[in-house]
């Protein structure tokens, strides 16, 4: 087993340590100002031209989470009043702000304004209109609507365009700072580059084998991408992991010494097991060749980019349309299914999380298609991406090694249907 | 009266749906259009000479066989048990299936359900999350634009503005009359019983809205007869019940337990509005602002220049209720969180209140009604 770690890994905590001591220079001396922003197709764009720090609330539960910090938080938020059957990460990170707990040790400042990029997950307004509600801060409710057909309407990106220049006044009546459209395109021009090479990164897996995992590799990537995309500093780390892992390719180094399966997996990672749950993987050679979680921010590698010419109305074509959340549950089958068909995959790893329905609702369906429109084999596995008490380790092992047993067998024989 | 109301209640359980199914007899040509909770602008659909019909999941009448595989853990029962309607024809009568943005697990069941019954009309609405924002409305007015286009092409024909403010006119009578209802239920809570309201005003879910109101005119006089004398019960105000629906059994046992329930959300979506929609100018226009501006605090509505918190208080205060019950639907996202902050300004206010999770199939309800008597003695003897 020869789990890549190299500059990238390096380099990625430097940038996120970088992050969180930018917010905390802003909780100490109130500069930069700083936004509560989502993960989801986002407008950091727009945060960027004004020199504003992003604060993500999802990154905190989920740094939580793989630290083993993320269960404290939960049971204070649920004696707040939360249910146990509340989103994780809202009750991690609601319960982190109330006991004063950062994944980074230092502090968090208190947001000028908690903007809520509504992208289709519901909890976001809820989550976002709590942390208003507890850090009595000003809330922007960001409306994006849903992708209903296969294409936003006129009307759809009108309406996201007149929100995004209203948001604009909203931030200079807040910080005193002036909207500088050149700084506004030249994020974007960052962005669009950045997400040239993640576009080109992602495509590297459909080699055989895949230089990299893109499922638990894209992650490590991801922070970065969330946090830098429309920087300079972002756009230097990505041509370096684009050489890095096409030099890698080029010896025809997988990710394990021997690439035995090509999985695509759909739905967020169990963070607070986030080690074991690679094992499980690592130890039958699968590789994710791709995933639905990393296309959370972003879906870049089917061509859509952000252009500095255009910058409003890609800034809201992104939110609208190239995001996975704001997609419906059926493009998101079809998501898949170009996976398994481009990218070659011998099988579908569904990780329902008990946390997030809007990845989860439906995937019996999702599977059901899968396995009988498709014909492709599937694991159906549960637990949650940051509530501890959800991850039945045993259990959850057992399930991976009989489908890998069985996908084997198959394999072998030349059949593909199957479902554990 | 009793017979009135029986007659509501067994419309209300039955999941063959007979009324919508008297109504596509009596009109060879007419669709039916089912929507999901909450709201839906049912002008527009009955304008396009279709019968609205507000579906709210199969309750305690079917056993889910199938739906169980497609949903799997910690979703809400309301989800799987329309699919389930779905999955074992009960949905036959229906030509077409409105949702909107309320929740992702209803999101998703939209799509799900598209999938498999494509044979179905089946859209789902993008309700505005933005009030503040001015450009709302036009997006609100262009999605309803969107509906009445999609509606057309399924009826094969054109909806006159005239025929959706005709529409308006008809709802706002409707919605008009069961405001008053709610409002006299307060001041006369012994008069009316929580659940024969529920069925009442339910029952314009699955019936034309001429023959609703009807009913509600008919109704009105038969409780104004009414000879019962006032109970010792404490004034709540029910919460949290706005799409999956209690068992009946829940709503009486309430009653039984000493409340008088002084209000609810149990059938929020049709007394959506706080006032009339305006029946003059651009129908469309008016339903949306209306939907923007006018509508009844609820937990599937953002509306952050009123919070919802502040709505249930003054609720509270407006009903003259001594406490609050919740009750919430097992695994009801919107609900679980709402009732942190509902909770967190009850306490300010120093209004006592009561947490119960009920699903739609439940047949026992011991556990709840010694919580309930509890509560309610605490507040009796204090």
């Amino acid at each position: 087993m020869t789990e890549y770690r190299g500059w990238i890994h390096q380099r990625q905590k430097e940038l996120m340590q970088r992050w969180y001591a930018r917010l905390d220079e802003s909780a100490r001396t109130g500069w930069p100002p700083a936004i509560c922003l989502m993960i989801s197709g986002n407008c950091v764009e727009l945060l960027e031209a004004f020199g504003i720090v992003p604060i993500y609330p999802e990154v905190n539960a989920l740094q939580l989470a793989i630290r083993h910090q993320s269960l404290e938080p939960i049971l204070a938020a649920e004696e707040l009043g939360y249910a146990t059957d509340n989103c994780a990460y809202v009750k991690a990170d609601i319960g982190a702000y109330l006991m004063g707990l950062t994944p980074s040790g230092g502090r968090l400042p208190r947001p000028t304004l908690v903007l809520c990029n509504f992208v289709g997950c519901n909890t976001y307004i809820k989550w976002f209109e709590h942390v208003a509600a507890f850090l009595d801060a000003p809330l922007y409710v960001l409306d994006v609507p849903f992708l209903r057909g296969a294409e936003p309407s006129p009307a759809d990106i009108a309406y996201v365009v007149a929100q995004l220049k209203e948001l604009v006044h909203r931030i200079e009546a807040l910080t005193g700072l002036r909207f500088d459209p050149d700084r506004f395109r030249d994020a974007v021009r960052c962005s669009q580059r950045v997400e040239d090479l993640w576009s080109r990164i992602k495509h590297l897996a459909r080699r055989e084998p895949s230089p990299f995992d893109a499922y638990f590799d894209a992650i490590t990537l991801m922070g970065p991408l969330y946090v830098y995309r429309a920087t300079p500093e972002g756009v230097e780390f990505f041509e370096r992991a684009l050489a890095e892992l096409e030099a890698k390719a080029a010896r025809g180094e997988g990710v394990y010494e021997c690439e035995r399966f090509r999985v695509v997996v759909e739905g967020p990672p169990p963070y607070p097991y986030f080690r074991a749950f690679r094992d499980m993987f690592a130890r039958w050679g699968a590789t994710a060749v791709a995933s639905t979680y990393s296309t959370v921010g972003g879906i870049w590698e089917f061509g859509f980019r952000h252009d500095p010419d255009r910058p409003f109305e890609t800034v809201a074509l992104h939110m609208l349309a190239h995001n996975l959340t704001n997609r419906n549950y059926l493009q998101r089958y079809d998501q898949i299914r170009r996976y398994v068909e481009d990218w070659r995959a011998d099988g579908v790893i569904i990780h329902f999380v008990k946390s997030c329905r809007l990845f989860s609702a439906g995937q019996g369906d999702m599977r059901d298609y899968l396995t009988k429109a498709l014909g492709v084999p599937t694991l159906y596995i549960e637990s949650d991406l940051e509530d501890p008490r959800y991850f039945a380790e045993a259990q959850i092992r057992n399930r991976v090694d009989a489908f890998f047993e069985a996908l084997e067998r198959h394999k072998r024989a030349g059949q593909r249907r199957i479902a554990v | 009266m009793e017979e009135l109301i029986r007659r509501c209640e067994e419309i209300v359980r039955d999941v063959s749906f007979p009324t919508v199914r008297r109504w596509k007899a009596e009109h060879p040509e007419g669709k039916a259009i089912a929507y999901f909770p909450v709201y839906a602008p049912v002008e527009v659909i009955a304008a396009a000479g279709m019968l609205p019909v507000g579906l709210h999941g199969a309750g305690d009448r079917l056993e889910i066989q199938h739906a169980d595989a497609r949903f799997g853990s910690f979703i809400c029962s309301i989800v799987k048990t329309t699919l389930e309607l779905g999955l074992t024809g009960h949905l036959a009568p229906f030509d077409g299936m409105l949702f909107s943005s309320i929740c992702d697990s209803a999101r998703n069941l939209c799509f799900v359900l598209k999938r498999n019954f494509p044979e179905l009309y089946v859209d789902f609405l993008h309700l505005p999350h933005n009030p503040e924002s001015a450009s709302s409305r036009a997006f609100l007015r262009s999605e309803y634009a969107r509906l009445k286009a999609e509606l057309e092409r399924l009826a094969g024909r054109r909806i006159e503005e005239e025929r959706i403010r005709e529409m308006i006119a008809r709802y706002n009578e409707n919605r008009r009359l069961i405001r008053a209802l709610y409002e006299w239920r307060a001041e006369e809570p012994h008069r009316i019983r929580a659940w024969e309201l529920y069925v009442l005003v339910r029952a314009g879910d699955v019936l034309p809205v001429e023959e609703h109101t009807a009913l509600l005119r008919e109704a009105r006089a038969g409780f104004a007869r009414r000879q019962v004398k006032p109970r010792d019960s404490i004034r709540v105000v029910l919460e949290s019940a706005f799409c999956e629906q209690p068992p009946l059994g829940v709503i009486r046992l309430l009653e039984d337990a000493g409340c008088y329930i002084v209000d609810e959300d149990l059938t929020l979506g049709r007394r959506w509005f706080r006032e009339d929609v305006p029946v003059n100018g651009d129908p469309l226009q008016a339903l949306a602002e209306s939907y923007l501006d006018r509508s009844v605090a609820s937990s599937v509505r953002h509306d952050w220049r009123y919070p919802r918190f502040r709505a249930l208080l003054e609720k509270v205060r407006a009903r003259r209720a001594q406490a609050v019950i919740f009750l919430i639907a097992k695994f009801c996202e919107p609900a679980y969180f709402d009732y942190v902050l509902f909770k967190r300004e009850l306490e300010r206010a120093g209004i006592p209140h009561l947490l119960l999770e009920f699903e739609e199939k439940m047949y026992t309800f011991e556990r709840l009604q010694t919580e309930v008597e509890t509560f309610v003695e605490s507040l009796l003897f204090e």
